[in-house]
């Protein structure tokens, strides 16, 4: 006879990470209010709890200086799925009231916030990060526990300065095999985000309408993973991998790669401009650089 | 069968006139006279060299006597040979007559022997075994070796694979062990009652005493004095049965009723032992702890399946559990070792006594390693790093500093981001913006969400946006379009396109692995395969507008990603051929960075 617990979590059974992008300089500008977005979202996150007895949701907010854990299903009593008279089940009362303490403190961060010139991203890599740490959590608290998934729900363009930290966050993610799904609602298109899904196996979708968000969730994103092997989700048609120079950002395929930082630079530097390394003189210099130009020079 | 310098016959071979005879051939060249039985493991094989026979008898035609060939060699014993007729043992005896005359003509000359008459019987008969169990191969060797096409070396030079796997096939292997776990063995139902009956073979208790020394312990201290076998036995499946059910609270209360039946429930103390004294033999520098953090068990696709069920591994009642990994460790570990006895007893005692008898040797020539431990020491002395006693580490170091992450992001975004540095810090009014997101976070606090949460219009439009992605997502990007398109082309269109695929395949491989191009053999080789290609490039696009016009797209779906495969190998022939005339002309002259095209 097997135990109890070994036939409960079946593999269908998920641990779903919503990361909610709370960026208020994002939500200044929609044509969605972030009241009708969050209905939107509270909605699908009650359908998967719904799903299974045993799913599990846990909301981290994504703010512009921070992020913060304020949903977590497992720490809420079950069965408290009653509506209070508002037409909202009653355990999200404390996400929406963490919520708000949050975005006053994500407010008074800001305040401090020294660099000026930012894009008006939110703190992706730190979202990313506090979800595969609470994943990490999970995976070690035994052998008995939910599928996890991490799924990014983002408006704010791409953070530059966060590039590192983020592709970090992605490799960890599919070093644990747990796929990051990614559904972008800006107006930009996120590069992150694509290969955040690309590379850790997720679904990354950008929906049309935002007015249709909830049937954008549900149909794509409520996904368990056992059933995305035999569901067809929508596929993004490619991403583009293609790199450009530091120096010129020049898309080019073919350049010198700096060995201590791997920037990329389209002629040969004597000085690595985003690490300072001093670059000796390459044998293979003068070999390469005259078939090198000889294809890529006419426009010189 | 006869070939100009031998006679082969078919005959019974009689060492005294009373013995019945060994079927056989009897092989004659002019050196010696060879006679290999058709029982390959019959003992009467016999080689008499032509110059040790004295003299032949034989018997006359017409008496009531068989065709008997009687030879005597010089030693006085004598051979009898009889044949089917006697036209066999005529030419038989013609042909030793004068292979006699010639030895005696030239006696000197036999010292200088040809390789087949150097050849040992057992490798003649190894020849006569493998024509007679494979009749193509009989076929060829008829063809080409009796047609003189090829000489009997020539046609077993490239064989000699061959005849090498028969003759190693010959000796005589050790019998390993099954690898068959002992606790795979599973009982035998009657279907009506709840009844389950093991069949023990006394190879399968050579293995579960192998792989359990406490059971096989116990068997001695047991058995008969405390109980039968069979009682035995059925205590030990009834253990077995218990780890099986993986039902430990039930294990344990048995093994605290019955003290016999704890004894195979309880982890294998000798065991135990054994490998803590394996443990203590390690290399002491071996950080045997270091990967005990990698464990992958709690991963999707990780972990191991027994029975249906995930071996999970739980601190309660852990001494009544042995993990699926201990048992096959334990399991290959004896596998490994092989049969360590040589007792072919059907008694259950001896084996087990024997077995115990082996282990305590290896014990003890384990143990005649008194000195050990120091050697130990004095590894670890030699190996341990004495911080004090090392060079100073001073590496020249530098820190990685990345200046402007930022460069990294913008390098993989290209021209797409292009917008200057700060332009959405723009007109950013930080207060105003916070106030408008707690605005409407207090909103749908009070007010709930929004009803209708969404309208059926829209979801209908999300629906058939997402169905229509999908769809064509999978027209170009499917799993296996090809397969379903190709089963709707008429068979010779369907043909044509597999075997263009063969082919394109086929020189694809040839051209790519030519690069880079060393020599003029490979340059020619190039050319060539660039010109077939090109020759099936056209055909692709013939094939293209020969067909139906409502399967012209599906079979264009089908021809591009060959062609595409076919352009690369094209400009790849193109850029190296460029390369390699500038080198030419250019020679070594790096002054002009152009390259002078
Ligand atoms: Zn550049
Ligand atoms: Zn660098």
């Amino acid at each position: 006879m097997a135990s109890v617990a070994s036939k409960l979590y079946s593999d269908d059974v998920s641990l779903l990470v919503l990361l909610l992008d709370t960026n208020p300089f994002f939500w200044s500008t929609t044509s969605i209010k972030f009241s009708q977005f969050l209905s939107h979202v509270l909605a699908f996150l009650n359908a998967v709890l719904g799903l299974n007895q045993l799913n599990q949701v846990v909301v981290i907010a994504t703010g512009y200086s921070s992020c913060d854990y304020i949903y977590d299903s497992s720490l809420t009593p079950n069965g408290n799925f009653e509506s209070s008279g508002s037409g909202m089940p009653a355990l999200f009362g404390s996400l929406l009231e963490k919520l708000e303490d949050f975005a006053a403190k994500d407010e008074e961060l800001s305040k401090e916030e020294e660099h000026e010139d930012r894009i008006a991203s939110s703190l992706l890599s730190g979202s990313l990060s506090m979800a595969l740490c609470y994943i990490q959590r999970v995976f070690r608290s035994g052998h008995l526990h939910p599928q996890p998934r991490i799924l990014c729900l983002q408006g704010s363009p791409d953070g530059p300065e966060q590039y590192v930290a983020v592709m970090n966050s992605i490799f960890s993610a599919q070093r644990l095999m747990v796929p990051i799904d990614s559904c972008y609602i800006g107006t930009q298109n996120s590069a992150f985000l694509q290969q955040a899904s690309y590379i850790t196996g997720g679904v990354h979708h950008t929906p049309k309408q935002l007015d249709g968000l909830f049937q954008y969730l549900t149909t794509i994103f409520a996904t368990d993973l056992h059933s995305r092997g035999f569901v067809q989700l929508p596929k993004p048609v490619g991403v583009d991998f293609r790199a450009s120079c530091f120096c010129h950002k020049k898309t080019i395929d073919m350049g010198y790669i700096c060995s201590v930082c791997l920037s990329i630079f389209c002629e040969h530097h004597k000085k690595c401009s985003t690490c300072g390394s001093v670059f000796g003189q390459s044998k293979l210099d003068d070999v390469s650089s005259v078939s090198n130009k000889k294809r890529k020079a006419p426009d010189t | 069968m006869a070939g100009g310098g031998q006679v082969e016959k078919r005959v019974r071979y009689k060492s005294s006139v009373k013995d019945p005879g060994t079927p056989g051939f009897l092989r004659l060249t002019e050196a010696m006279l060879l006679f290999v039985p058709n029982d390959p493991k019959s003992d009467s094989k016999l080689k008499v060299q032509t110059l040790n026979i004295k003299s032949q008898k034989y018997t006359k035609e017409g008496s009531n006597k068989p065709p008997w060939l009687n030879l005597t060699n010089k030693q006085g014993k004598s051979h009898i040979f009889e044949f089917e007729n006697y036209s066999d043992m005529h030419a038989c005896r013609d042909f030793i007559t004068k292979a006699l005359a010639k030895c005696e003509e030239v006696p000197k000359k036999s010292a200088v022997s040809t390789s087949t008459e150097q050849l040992s019987i057992a490798e003649l008969e190894l020849r006569f075994k493998v024509l007679r169990e494979n009749s193509e191969l009989q076929r060829l060797h008829k063809q080409f070796v009796e047609s003189k096409v090829l000489t009997e070396d020539e046609f077993w030079a490239t064989r000699k694979k061959l005849l090498g796997q028969v003759s190693t096939g010959k000796s005589k292997q050790q019998v390993g062990l099954k690898s068959m776990m002992v606790s795979g063995i599973k009982p035998s139902t009657d279907g009506r009652t709840n009844r389950v009956t093991f069949n023990l073979t006394s190879e399968i208790i050579f293995q579960i005493f192998a792989e359990k020394p406490a059971v096989r312990q116990a068997f001695i201290n047991y058995v008969p004095s405390k109980m039968t076998e069979k009682d035995f036995w059925t205590k030990y499946f009834r253990a077995e049965y218990l780890y099986s059910t993986k039902n430990t609270a039930v294990a344990a209360a048995e093994a605290a009723e019955d003290e016999e039946l704890a004894v195979f429930l309880k982890p294998d103390e000798i065991l135990a032992r054994e490998t803590r004294q394996k443990i203590r033999r390690v290399d002491p520098t071996l950080d045997m702890e270091a990967d005990q953090g990698d464990d992958y068990s709690h991963l999707m696709d990780h972990g191991i399946q027994r029975d249906g069920t995930k071996d999970v591994v739980e601190s309660q009642n852990d001494q009544f559990r042995r993990s699926l990994l201990q048992d096959l460790n334990r399991h290959s570990a004896v596998v490994l070792e092989g049969r360590s006895i040589d007792v072919e007893s059907e008694d259950t005692r001896v084996v087990a006594e024997a077995l115990t008898r082996a282990k305590q040797v290896s014990k003890a020539d384990g143990e005649t390693t008194k000195d050990a431990n120091q050697d130990r020491l004095e590894r670890m002395s030699r190996t341990a790093e004495m911080e004090d006693l090392q060079a100073p580490q001073n590496f020249p170091l530098a820190p990685l500093s990345i200046k402007d992450p930022r460069d990294y992001f913008e390098s993989q975004q290209g021209n797409v981001l292009n917008e200057p540095r700060g332009a959405g810090a723009l007109n950013r009014n930080v207060h105003e913006a916070y106030g408008l997101l707690k605005e409407s976070i207090l909103e749908i606090r009070t007010k709930g969400l929004s009803y209708p949460l969404i309208k059926s219009e829209v979801s209908f439009e999300v629906f058939s946006s997402l169905t229509q992605t999908i769809s064509t997502a999978k027209n170009i990007i499917g799993k296996n379009p090809r397969e379903s398109f190709l089963d709707r082309l008429p068979k010779s269109t369907k043909d044509e396109v597999l075997h263009h695929w063969t082919s394109i395949q086929e020189l694809l491989r040839h051209f790519w692995s030519s690069y880079p191009i060393t020599t003029t053999y490979l340059h020619t080789k190039v050319g060539k395969l660039k010109d077939a290609m090109s020759n099936t490039y056209s055909q692709l696009d013939a094939m293209k507008q020969s067909v139906q016009s409502d399967l012209r797209h599906q079979v264009s779906l089908l021809v591009r990603p060959m062609q595409q495969a076919l352009d690369a190998a094209f400009q790849h022939y193109e850029t190296d051929l460029q390369r390699r005339t500038a080198k030419s002309v250019g020679g070594s002259s790096s002054e002009r960075p152009n390259g002078g095209v």
